[in-house]
């Protein structure tokens, strides 16, 4: 089942549509932080509203997609956690620190807008390389 | 014990197919939408165990009644290496697979009971239940 990845903006919404097995979780991934190079994006926005279940290695699959992205000059936020879902972490032991959450697309994108906004009033911006 | 439902574990796909099948059950079962996730979350993480140290076995399902208390029963069996060490497979962090090692200590917090019998070179056997109480 492979995860549809919109490209708006500077931004990729990957948008999960069903449960994924490990191996859809790897790909998609992979296909993420090819696109951020490819589409020069600076922000990822993964919707997880329709993942059944965030088990230990899903967990581990979106901070590491969030931490590689970072690396490739893109912020990650997860959006879109049900509460059953966040229970079922809390309850396993799972967190995801040091990537950031919102609670759903609109408050994804919003996020992005203001990291976006602060780099480059920080002068951290790609542009100022130019 | 009724309606009793295996799933065969030996693809990634067959993790999703058996936490599927608990919540069905659990659904059917009466249990509410944040139990079935929890026990979704625990049958995935006991059958991603599965794959990994066993490479293959099975999940079964059951729903039993017990009493004013109706359970959701998760047996998964292996015929794989065995757990050397079940009381340090059971801490938080302790993984031979460079996984998280959240596994078993993770399922066994959303579970209520929880039980593993396991024999180096034949085996493994967990057993997980999640209770509700019967409105009399």
């Amino acid at each position: 089942m492979e995860v549809p990845i919109l490209k708006q903006g500077l931004y990729l919404i990957a948008s999960i549509q069903s449960a994924l097995t490990d191996a859809d979780l790897s790909e998609l991934r992979e296909a993420l932080i090819q696109r951020v190079g490819k589409f020069r994006a600076r922000g990822v926005i993964v919707d997880v509203t329709a993942l059944d279940v965030m088990d230990s290695f899903a967990v581990r699959t979106l901070r590491d997609i969030a931490h590689m992205a970072r690396l490739r000059g893109a912020e990650t936020v997860i959006v879109g956690i049900q509460p059953e879902v966040a229970f079922a972490m809390v309850q396993l032991g799972l967190t995801l620190k040091g990537v950031a959450t919102a609670l759903d697309l609109e408050e994804g994108l919003a996020f992005l807008d203001r990291h976006a906004q602060s780099r480059l009033a920080q002068g951290k911006g790609r542009v100022e390389h130019d | 014990m009724t309606d009793a439902v295996n799933v065969p574990i030996a693809a990634d796909v067959d993790v999703v197919t058996a936490r599927l099948r608990g919540r069905e059950l659990a659904a059917q079962a009466g249990f509410s939408s944040g139990d079935q996730t929890v026990v979704a979350a625990a049958i995935s993480e006991i059958a991603r165990n599965i794959l990994m140290y066993a490479k293959r076995g099975e999940i079964s399902l059951n729903v039993v009644t017990n009493g004013d208390r109706q359970g959701v029963v998760v047996v998964a069996r292996d015929q794989g290496p065995g757990i050397r060490d079940v009381a340090r497979a059971m801490q938080d962090g302790y993984s031979t697979s460079g996984g998280l090692g959240l596994g078993l200590p993770g399922a066994k917090r959303l579970m209520d009971d929880f039980e593993v019998a396991s024999l180096v070179g034949q085996g493994t056997t967990v057993t997980m239940k999640k209770w509700r109480h019967l409105k009399g």
